[in-house]
């Protein structure tokens, strides 16, 4: 892309296709003008400003929701599908749902406010691009942007110990990711560029272009080490087996909003790109002998590894770390169900969706149980909430089941469409792992409800003595009535899935 | 035809879960209580009106009151679609008692925090309705985990001894059971190429293109098993009589009696008809399973019992074998058996657990060997616990004694051998269960009984207490004279299915052991 192509951009528009994007964006830097212009009494509103920016930009996603569909932007770095649309909200309603829930969490910590929503929405204009994009370049660079953005929120409770270690190992393994990446996307670029093979290119990194060489060279073994080491870069991002080992560490430590970002949006992003490049029409089509082997593998181990990790857990941040290592491995599955069966790509749409409703009520309800410290949520901390705060208790209740795949909740309908599909792609041991997976997994959701729900919390013998769990936050009523609102969407999902229904069905 | 302005079947099961949500809103207490009566006597008109009409109301291709409401996923061939054919309407009928008898049950009994307990038993009774009530597979099984879920949690908070490791290990095993019957019936759903999970068009659809025999024998051997746990086939039946003891009596009521038969009626009704080859192929092993381990081993272990309640959930476990002889059977008449005595075992498991908990109340004990001499300080209670014992037993006059017998007489067909152990189970039953009402009831007090009388002198049953019970009794002795009733349809639908018996008796002409169908 050259100067021209950006004065072409600039003359014919183009820079429209991205708005949502560029509004963030500018957004970001108004937070900060606004922080130093506002008096400090009034730093408050500069959150309002940031989720009231969110909210009009998925208003105005929505406006022009096929302005741009179809259509190649910038010199074929963007594909503008109804896919990437749809995780632009995804993107969107996580980084609103964050804004929301740091309020809570920023509150309990003597810490600058204002950097953490600029980060934020910085980099959710990344995730947005980096599931839109259509080239590697383009991959790589919104996927370090949204890599380094999360570097800092990881370490963003700077007094913290827990949270500058888990900034540090998040920052390390991200590096090796990248470089992985990096080095499988070099090798790609290179060994399509070889004049002496059939079908070379010199816009290999153009995803289109990739695939017409790989379709002309299936066997190439430079190509396979590529696919192999870009798979393994992704990978990491999404946690999979055996690229999770950072997950338990960095979600403990993070803040739990970041964590949240991580677990949802962070991952989102990783299935984003997966997509791009594994499904039926990816760049990496002409490579399922190996693709496939390579992920069914690694979703069973992650999925097995996962759901057993998470059984001696205390810590509900590891717990809910590892419950998502293995909520990576079903929508492994789904990828994997995606290179010949249609219905797929809507089961993995609707798993995300509902992955994030109940991922965000839980994560709301930890944030209200958090204290100072904010890596110290253990299981105990939960003991006699239900009859402290039913609300809180009921939203995880709802929550959690709809995470461990209970029906009448959203959960066990992505659950359900995820199987279909991988029976009707024939996956048949994948599908045996997965249920065996979800019995597993019922025994830690079941026992963080259980100790909501059923144990009564003993204050400490000793008179005196100080209380060895922290204090509850009070709900306020933007919190109430999202987290109420999350649990709602939660059952009605389950029960009744009306247009978007159909239009996930529709073949 | 239905002369009703709305739908019957869907008002039954938006009845109780509309309170529901009410209740969750935050209904007042008071309101929350006098509504419940009406919610929980709701669907048993619809279902007293379903069975009225049934015969006169005009049926699509077997199924009468079929309606179809559409939640979005049409695509994927799943649609909220509901009717009766002569296998649901029994067990709907039954449902509709024995949730009216939980919920009158529950209402009286003073649980902590009645509200949501309430909230949670009709979240179940609502469940229950449309299990029966569903013609789609798909929401035939999520209405068994919307019935589920509440099962868990009261377990856990209102439960007895042990709650929460019962709790814990019944929601493992029964999420076990749910995953390999839901991956069975994707398998089912996948395989047959109907691309729908309306049981009307999978039949029509399997009918005219049936599945290999292979296929039909892996997806029956999931279901079988992946059923098989949810109704307690043994050896994976450990879950039941550890549950039924720690759960509340409301229910364990609604579980033991409603909820627990919708492993056999899926087995009936879906995995049956629509994989007849499976189910031959099958059959053997399930009847081995079931005479050996549910009749003659777990009937040995309930004779071995010393705590009522726990008496009571093996004995139900017990008696889940002889459902699954019939199903093993597979004759229209072993079949038939199997359906009449889901309903009356329903009926009479539930007024068991019923009387039991009222026996706990005046003894303040579960402990067999610690009761006696109840029967002069509560005639009444020993009246209806001996009747419901002769019930549960089979003997003539209640609606179990046609049940168990056309399911023998099926199994004779089947094999004389099995037949002759599986009456032996009976003898087990009536030693058991007679047992238990002289230790409860007759004989002297023990020095226990006469500490615990002097303190709180039993009274007899109150008419809170006593109206469900008679209304379950009423429906035993009902259907037992009457059987009828409930059969005339019932054998329409099997007609219509066309079961063919099996049989083991070795072929001596060919001298090969054949399973003939």
């Amino acid at each position: 892309m050259n100067l021209e192509a950006v004065k072409l951009a600039a003359a014919d528009n183009t820079w429209a296709s991205i708005f949502p994007e560029l509004t963030l964006g500018c957004l970001a830097l108004v937070l900060l003008v606004l922080e130093m212009v506002l008096p400090k009494k009034h730093h408050g509103v500069i959150a309002d400003v940031a989720s009231a920016g969110i909210f009009g930009t998925l208003i105005g996603l929505f406006v022009r929701w096929d302005a741009w569909l179809g259509e190649e932007t910038f010199s074929g770095l963007l594909h503008h599908t109804t896919a990437g649309q749809v995780m632009r909200v995804f993107f969107l309603v996580s980084a609103l749902l964050v804004c929301l829930l740091a309020r809570v969490a920023l509150a309990k910590q003597l810490m600058p406010r204002v950097e953490f929503y600029h980060i934020v929405l910085v980099v959710t204009a990344a995730m947005m691009l980096l599931a839109q994009s259509n080239h590697f370049v383009m991959l790589f660079v919104a996927l370090e942007t949204l890599t380094i953005g999360l570097y800092i929120l990881v370490g963003y409770f700077r007094t913290s110990t827990a949270s500058l270690e888990a900034g540090l190992k998040y920052l390390i393994m991200g590096a090796l990711s990248s470089g992985l990446l990096l080095f499988g996307i070099v090798l790609l670029y290179g060994v399509a560029g070889n004049p002496g093979l059939p079908g070379h290119t010199s816009q290999s990194m153009h995803y289109a272009e990739l695939a017409r060489f790989l379709a002309a060279n299936p066997d190439n073994f430079i190509a396979s080490l590529g696919i192999v080491l870009v798979l393994a870069g992704v990978a990491f991002k999404i946690g999979a087996f055996p690229f999770q080992i950072w997950v338990p560490d960095v979600y403990q430590g993070a803040p739990t909003p970041v964590t949240a970002f991580l677990a949802v949006a962070s991952k989102g992003a990783g299935f984003a790109v997966l997509l791009g490049l594994c499904s039926a029409h990816g760049a990496f089509a002409a490579y399922q002998w190996l693709v496939t082997p390579v992920l069914t593998a690694m979703a069973a181990a992650t999925i097995l590894f996962g759901n057993i990790a998470a059984l001696t857990q205390h810590n509900v941040k590891r717990l809910i770390g590892l419950s998502g290592v293995s909520h990576a491995g079903f929508l492994l599955i789904g990828v994997i169900a995606a290179r010949n069966t249609p219905l797929a790509l809507g089961a993995i749409y609707f798993y995300l969706f509902a992955y994030l409703i109940a991922s965000f009520a839980v994560f709301g309800v930890m944030t209200h149980l958090a204290g100072a410290d904010d890596a110290d949520q253990e299981l105990d901390h939960y003991a006699g909430l239900a009859k402290e705060s039913p609300f809180l208790a009921t939203v995880l209740a709802v929550g959690l089941g709809s995470l461990a795949g209970i029906p009448p909740l959203a959960g066990f309908m992505g659950k359900l469409f995820v199987f279909i599909a991988a029976f009707q792609s024939g996956a048949r041991a994948l599908l045996a792992i997965a249920a065996l997976g979800v019995v597993v997994s019922i025994y830690y959701y079941f026992g963080w409800i259980k100790a909501a729900f059923f144990e009564t919390w003993t204050p400490p013998a000793e008179a005196g003595s100080a209380p060895t769990r922290p204090a509850r936050t009070k709900v306020g009523l933007v919190a109430g009535l999202t987290l109420g609102a999350l649990a709602l969407a939660s059952v009605v999902l389950g029960f009744y899935q009306g247009p978007l229904g159909q239009w996930l069905t529709m073949r | 035809m239905s002369n009703l302005p709305f739908d019957p079947l869907l008002m039954a099961i938006a009845t109780p879960l509309g309170l529901a949500l009410l209740i969750a809103l935050g209904l007042p207490k008071r309101w929350t209580v006098r509504l419940s009566y009406v919610a929980f006597t709701v669907p048993l008109l619809m279902a007293l009106h379903t069975w009225w009409h049934f015969s006169s109301a005009p049926a699509t291709s077997g199924y009468a009151f079929l309606r179809t409401y559409s939640t979005g996923l049409d695509g994927l061939g799943i649609a909220l679609k509901l009717g009766l054919n002569g296998i649901s309407l029994p067990l709907f009928v039954m449902a509709g008692i024995v949730g009216l008898a939980a919920g009158l049950y529950a209402i009286q009994s003073q649980a902590e925090r009645l509200k949501i307990y309430l909230m949670l038993l009709l979240i179940m009774h609502g469940g229950l309705m449309g299990v029966f009530a569903s013609v789609d597979v798909f929401f035939f099984y999520f209405f068994h985990e919307l019935a589920l879920i509440p099962t868990f949690i009261m377990v856990g908070v209102w439960g007895g001894r042990d709650r929460s490791y019962a709790a814990m290990k019944m929601t493992i095993y029964l999420t076990l059971g749910a995953m390999i019957s839901l991956v069975g019936l994707i398998a089912l759903y996948v395989k047959s190429g109907a691309n729908s999970f309306d049981l009307i068009a999978l039949r029509a659809h399997l009918a005219a293109n049936p599945l290999a025999d292979t296929v039909q024998n892996n997806i029956f051997g999931l279901l079988m098993f992946g059923f098989g746990i949810l109704v307690s086939l043994w050896p994976l039946h450990t879950w039941a009589p550890l549950g039924y003891g720690a759960a509340p009596s409301s229910n364990a009521m609604l579980h033991a009696g409603v909820l627990k038969k919708f492993g056999l009626y899926g087995l009936i009704q879906v995995a049956l008809p629509l994989l007849p080859s499976g189910a031959a192929h099958w059959a053997q092993p399930l009847a081995w399973l079931a005479v050996t381990g549910n009749v003659i081993v777990v009937g040995l272990v309930t004779m071995a019992q010393r705590d009522l309640k726990q008496m009571i959930g093996y004995s139900s476990v017990m008696h889940m074998g002889y459902a699954f002889l019939g199903i093993a059977a597979g004759s229209a008449i072993g079949i038939g058996g199997v359906v009449l005595m889901m309903v009356a075992h329903g009926l009479s498991v539930a007024l068991l657990f019923l009387l039991a908990t009222s026996v706990h109340h005046r003894t303040h004990t579960f402990a067999l060997d610690q009761m006696g001499g109840l029967a002069q300080k509560t005639p009444v209670l020993a009246a209806l616990f001996v009747a419901a014992t002769f019930a549960s037993i089979g003997l003539p006059g209640f609606a179990n004694f046609w049940g168990e017998l056309t399911i023998f007489v099926a199994l004779w067909k089947f094999s004389p051998l099995i037949c002759a152990l599986a009456i032996a189970g009976v003898v087990i039953s009536a030693i058991y269960g007679l047992r238990a009402a002289a230790w409860v009831f007759f004989g002297a007090p023990t020095a226990r009984m006469t500490e615990i009388a002097a303190k709180h002198p039993p009274m007899d049953l109150r008419w809170t207490e006593k109206a469900p019970a008679l209304l379950l009794l009423a429906a035993l002795l009902f259907l037992g004279f009457w059987p009828k009733s409930l059969s005339d349809p019932l054998n329409a639908t099997l007609a219509e299915l066309k079961f063919q018996s099996r049989s083991l008796v070795t072929k001596i002409a060919t001298g090969q052991p054949a399973l003939s169908r």
